[in-house]
């Protein structure tokens, strides 16, 4: 082929692509999920499986004194009933620290905590089959209280005792005074992912004696190592490819059925499916650390931080799971997006018998951003400023100190995102004019025409780490293939990061289509047959994940450049690809890619990092712990009907510092969402326990929003790119869920003058009975 | 488990009057979800959605004879005029999709204290008609609901219809729920004025072991009323009466402390709903109500 003049400049072929980076594609799967024909893992079939079920502890604590599986293995259709004892690994699993047993010997800690499986013919066949298992169980005290745990008060659970971990933090002056102090006791519920679609999934015994395991999960590299050791299996003998994933917000992260349906497969050489039902799944996940938080904040006269002390207790429950990770960033995040030059922070994670906690949207986050911009509304009132006066005045600003030492080395511009909040139009109070009665607090049920209604405003803003951090080795495996297919140049992407719902997979396409100009890509099933991608948390799938599939999409565009320079005798230098077409910086269009490529097949796969962190100095709380920090800020208009104690989000509008909007759409989609979220923890959501039993386990009672309850938002995004980060982007997913909570709890302040110092609000904390 | 899916009531009572232990089932939106969390195991489901007459409703004397399996949606849609009351209480049951299939002989049949239309049916004298091979009879909703989620029928019988006045004069309800759409209620009131009796139906729901009338609070209101002539030249209610009657009506419940609610809160709550709907009902008899619009979740 001969060089030609350029056909078009090559500015017009740079948008050739439909559907790159900075447009919003529709989802590959979004078709189906709209028709209700997406395939979720609960859709899983395989022609002669069998169901497998669990049975649970009633108690939250007891000791185990026999089991008897006689009666459940003679009921007719049962293939197994297993214990511990069937267990041929290691019967201990968990993210950080494995202290979990795949099934309990000797004591169960919590009330759910899987004592033994069966392996039947239909779920209902399982079902009176666990009811023929004799448990003989010797029950005891919980230990609830989560301030006792973490003081060494109480029966230890576990044999280091109950202190999961202590993160101590010592920054600036610690004996500084001030002369304005504003102290607070804060409590958070504990407070549920309420994902839609049930853990559920089919393990698939294979020939060579390993298991083939289709899960919805946050994590598949992580479940493999786990499931392998549980099974007592090399690695490459269990195969791990995610399903259809109905969200996850955390609650994936940590094993639930992946185990126990391997563990029946193996045993019976069938495969087997499993499939929780909404009661189940209450209590087959963790949930958000519940909290209780003390803080003293110091001024000067003008509303200036001097120092900010506090002490946060999480609650982990019956096994660590993240709380480790979850108490760091509680700790580390502990004053919030402000330039505080003294803190002194201690943040405790414990266990306890009430239901195992650890990732959910936020991570901690959430917990002490409640508790210090409740603060800050007090702080104030007590110099007498407006609340977002205050929150500017102490606003951090890149070049920023974090407690820990760290300097914020990108965009921080949480005075801009307060002042952008603020100056939005107000809604107009209608108290006249007939309105429909679904736009009121209580809403459809037709509780108040206009009576007892008081409005309220709220500002809160929050910083969240985005990435793992501590010195985690955090990375993502991409492997990117182009050829011509059919006489059209396509594109496959491949990692074994799990979409769940969050819209990875259009953000793989949109990266691949910018990086080499091709329209048509092809996401592979995620799987463990390439190397880890990493958690689908801490909002970091698009920074860790993309930043590998960019990488991996720059090796192939060199691969494709050698091969161009050797089949059509160019310099490899100066070329880019646009719209299928080979360019060249100095003769333009050179050559069709289809052409180019001809038969071959490039193929490359490249595991990405982003920049290393540090551990905290445990005495001192001091190092570079996180990678990018991100924030938001919500301004909340609420509606009380301050009588009955209902309340009508009337406004949540928010700001946030995205760094680069890949998919414009899908960043809008994460701060509805985030923000829908932390209105839940305001007003209704909260598992409530007593005596280490959830008293509600169901979506009857475990109450989320409907469309009646959240808002339409307005919603600004800033595009400050962080120069360390792939295209410059900021994770998108958790900032918004931290500062929606406080700010529509500060609102609800403002109209009822009450102090409401927990999360969620309930309405008889409004009327006071 | 069986499936029976009768096409005509009779065969359906002939079942029921055979095989006692079978559960009705209609829209299917208490039964199927207490199935799925394996509350109960009938040996049958008696399918009731093939028989037509029970979907039908009509003018039944001075009455309006709503049939059992009359979905919510269309108590809105097609009776919303003449029975304000009931449609207010079926607008703030569930969802879009629970209202097409749930019904008013559902809510019945399954008598939970905090069923949606009991305070309703309370309020404005409902009669239950109730058949079984043996004949029909009817039952005042007064004396339908015997304790948590048990009623008066006996095994062999099923719900017909409801029999309700068509409303000659304003009716109100109002239910509290912790999510503004979709929910259960924490508590509910009911207030039904009948100006041809000189006196006003009221009734309280889920705020104790069962649905039930706040008999003080009518008594005092109808004292209050025919003292003052207030049926024949209606003036505006002293805000003293209203929040009497809502203390009475508060009094009349019996609630306990659960997940949903304290027992303080809901006796709280119900003194506002009673003074607030009477106020929103005699408003609309004085004229001088104000238009809502009224729309489901």
């Amino acid at each position: 082929m001969s060089k030609s003049a350029p056909v078009r400049t090559p500015t017009d072929l740079t948008s050739s692509v439909a559907g790159g980076i900075g447009a919003s594609p529709q989802r590959p799967d979004g078709n189906l999920k709209v028709r209700g024909e997406f395939a979720y893992a609960s859709d899983l079939w395989h022609e002669d499986m069998i169901w497998g079920a669990t049975l649970r502890s009633p108690h939250p604590y007891a000791r185990i004194r026999s089991i008897d599986i006689t009666e459940a293995l003679k009921v007719p259709g049962v293939y197994a009933v297993l214990t511990h004892s069937d267990v041929p690994g290691k019967n201990l699993y968990g993210l950080e620290h494995p202290d979990q047993p795949v099934l309990a010997v000797d004591v169960v800690r919590y009330q759910g905590e899987p004592v033994a499986l069966v392996g039947a013919d239909h779920p209902e066949t399982a079902r009176r089959a666990m009811e023929r298992i004799a448990v003989d169980y010797e029950v005891l005290e919980p230990v609830v209280d989560m301030e006792d745990a973490a003081h060494g008060r109480g029966t230890p659970l576990h044999p280091g005792g109950n202190l999961v971990r202590h993160v101590p933090i010592r920054h600036g002056d610690q004996q500084v005074t001030a002369e304005v102090v504003v102290t607070g006791e804060y409590e958070v519920g504990m407070q549920d992912q309420a994902f839609l679609g049930p853990e559920s999934g089919l393990a698939v015994p294979g020939e060579d004696g390993g298991i083939d395991l289709y899960v919805a999960t946050q994590w598949l590299h992580v479940d493999q190592k786990q499931v392998a050791q549980a099974l007592g299996l090399p690695l490459d003998k269990v195969r791990l490819t995610l399903s259809g994933v109905g969200g996850a917000f955390g609650g994936r992260e940590d094993l639930s059925m992946q185990v126990h349906a391997s563990l029946l497969a193996l045993h019976t050489g069938k495969p087997v499916k499993m499939v929780y039902n909404r009661l189940e799944s209450f209590y087959g996940h963790v949930h958000r650390h519940p909290a209780k938080l003390y803080y003293e904040h110091g001024a000067d006269r003008d509303g200036r931080l001097v120092y900010v002390k506090c002490r946060i207790y999480l609650d982990g429950g019956a096994y660590a799971s993240s709380t480790p990770a979850v108490v760091a960033n509680a700790a580390t995040l502990g004053v919030g997006p402000y330039d505080v030059p003294n803190a002194t922070v201690d943040c405790w994670g414990v266990y306890t018998n009430n239901p195992p906690c650890g990732a959910m949207r936020g991570f901690g986050a959430v917990q002490a951003g409640f508790a210090y911009e409740s603060q800050m509304d007090k702080l104030a009132a007590a110099v007498g400023l407006d609340p977002v006066e205050v929150r500017i005045r102490n606003a951090m600003h890149e070049g920023s100190l974090m407690p820990t030492g760290q300097v914020v080395d990108s965009a921080a511009p949480v005075a801009e995102l307060l002042r952008r909040v603020k100056d939005k139009p107000l809604p107009p109070v209608n108290r006249t004019e007939p309105v429909d009665i679904r736009e009121m607090p209580g809403g459809a049920s037709n509780t108040t025409h206009g009576e007892g209604v008081v409005r309220g405003i709220g500002y809160a803003v929050g910083i969240k780490n985005v990435c793992f951090s501590e010195g985690y080795d955090d990375f993502s495996t991409a492997r990117v293939r182009v050829q011509v297919i059919g006489g059209e140049l396509s594109a496959l992407a491949h990692t074994a990061a799990c979409e769940v719902g969050q819209g990875l997979v259009t953000i793989m396409q949109q990266i691949v289509r910018t990086e080499l100009g091709v329209e048509r890509v092809t996401i592979a099933p995620m799987d463990t047959t390439i190397g880890n991608g990493g958690s689908t948390s801490a909002s970091r799938q698009t920074y860790v994940t993309g930043g590998a599939v960019r990488s991996a999409c720059q090796t192939v565009r060199g691969r494709l450049f050698e091969l161009a320079a050797r089949k059509l005798g160019v310099d490899a230098v100066g070329l880019s690809l646009h719209g299928g077409k080979l360019v060249s910086d100095l003769h333009g269009v050179l050559a069709d890619l289809v052409d180019v490529l001809g038969d071959d097949v490039v193929d490359e796969t490249v595991e990405w990092r982003h920049r290393a962190t540090e551990s905290l100095d445990p005495v001192t709380g001091q190092g570079n712990a996180h990678v990018q920090y991100g924030f938001a800020a919500h301004r909340a208009v609420v509606d009380v009907d301050v009588e009955l104690g209902l309340v009508k989000v009337v406004e949540l509008d928010c700001a946030q510092d995205v760094g680069k909007a890949l998919n414009p759409e899908a960043v809008l989609g994460q701060i509805q969402g985030g923000s829908a979220q932390g209105l839940g923890l305001a007003v209704m959501e909260e598992i409530q326990t007593s005596g280490g039993k959830i008293r509600n386990p169901s979506f009857t009672d475990y109450l989320i929003p409907t469309v009646l309850d959240m808002p339409p938002m307005s919603i600004d995004v800033l595009e400050l790119a962080d120069p360390h980060a792939p295209y410059g982007i900021r994770g998108v997913g958790e900032p918004p869920t931290i500062s929606s909570t406080p700010a529509i709890v500060a609102a609800i302040r403002a109209a009822t003058g009450l102090a409401l110092t927990r999360a969620p609000v309930r309405p008889e904390h409004i009327t006071g009975t | 488990m069986d499936f029976l899916i009768p096409s005509t009531f009779a065969e359906a009572l002939a079942i029921k009057a055979e095989r006692p232990e079978v559960v009705p089932i209609a829209g299917g939106t208490d039964v199927m979800v207490e199935l799925n969390f394996d509350h109960r195991r009938p040996t049958a489901l008696l399918d009731l959605t093939r028989i037509a007459e029970l979907t039908e409703w009509a003018p039944s004397e001075n009455l309006l004879r709503v049939g059992a399996g009359v979905p919510y949606v269309r108590i809105i849609d097609e009776l919303g005029d003449r029975l304000p009351g009931l449609a207010m209480a079926s607008r703030t049951v569930g969802s879009p999709q629970i209202r097409n299939r749930g019904t008013v002989g559902g809510n019945l049949g399954a008598a939970s204290p905090a069923g949606d239309t009991h305070p309703v049916l309370l309020a404005c004298d409902a009669q239950v008609e109730v058949a079984s091979v043996r004949g029909t009879r009817m039952i005042p909703a007064a004396e339908f609901y015997l304790g948590v989620k048990r009623n008066a029928l006996e095994p062999d019988e099923l719900i017909a219809a409801v029999h309700l006045a068509p409303a000659a004069a304003p009716q109100q309800f109002s239910k509290v729920g912790t999510r503004n759409a979709m929910v259960i209620a924490v508590c509910s009131f009911a207030v039904a004025l009948h100006p041809e009796q000189g006196r006003v139906g009221a009734a309280v729901g889920s705020a104790a072991p069962t649905p039930r009338r706040a008999l003080a609070a009518e008594e005092f209101l109808a004292g209050e009323l025919s003292d003052a002539g207030l049926w024949e030249s209606p003036k505006p209610l002293l805000d003293s009466v209203r929040r009497r009657f809502g203390e009475l009506a508060a009094e009349a419940a019996s609630p306990i402390d659960d997940v949903r609610g304290t027992a303080a809160y809901r006796r709280h709550a119900l003194a506002v709903l009673a003074r607030r709907t009477l106020g929103w009902a005699w408003q609309d008899y004085c004229g001088t109500g104000e238009t809502r619009s009224q729309s489901c979740a």
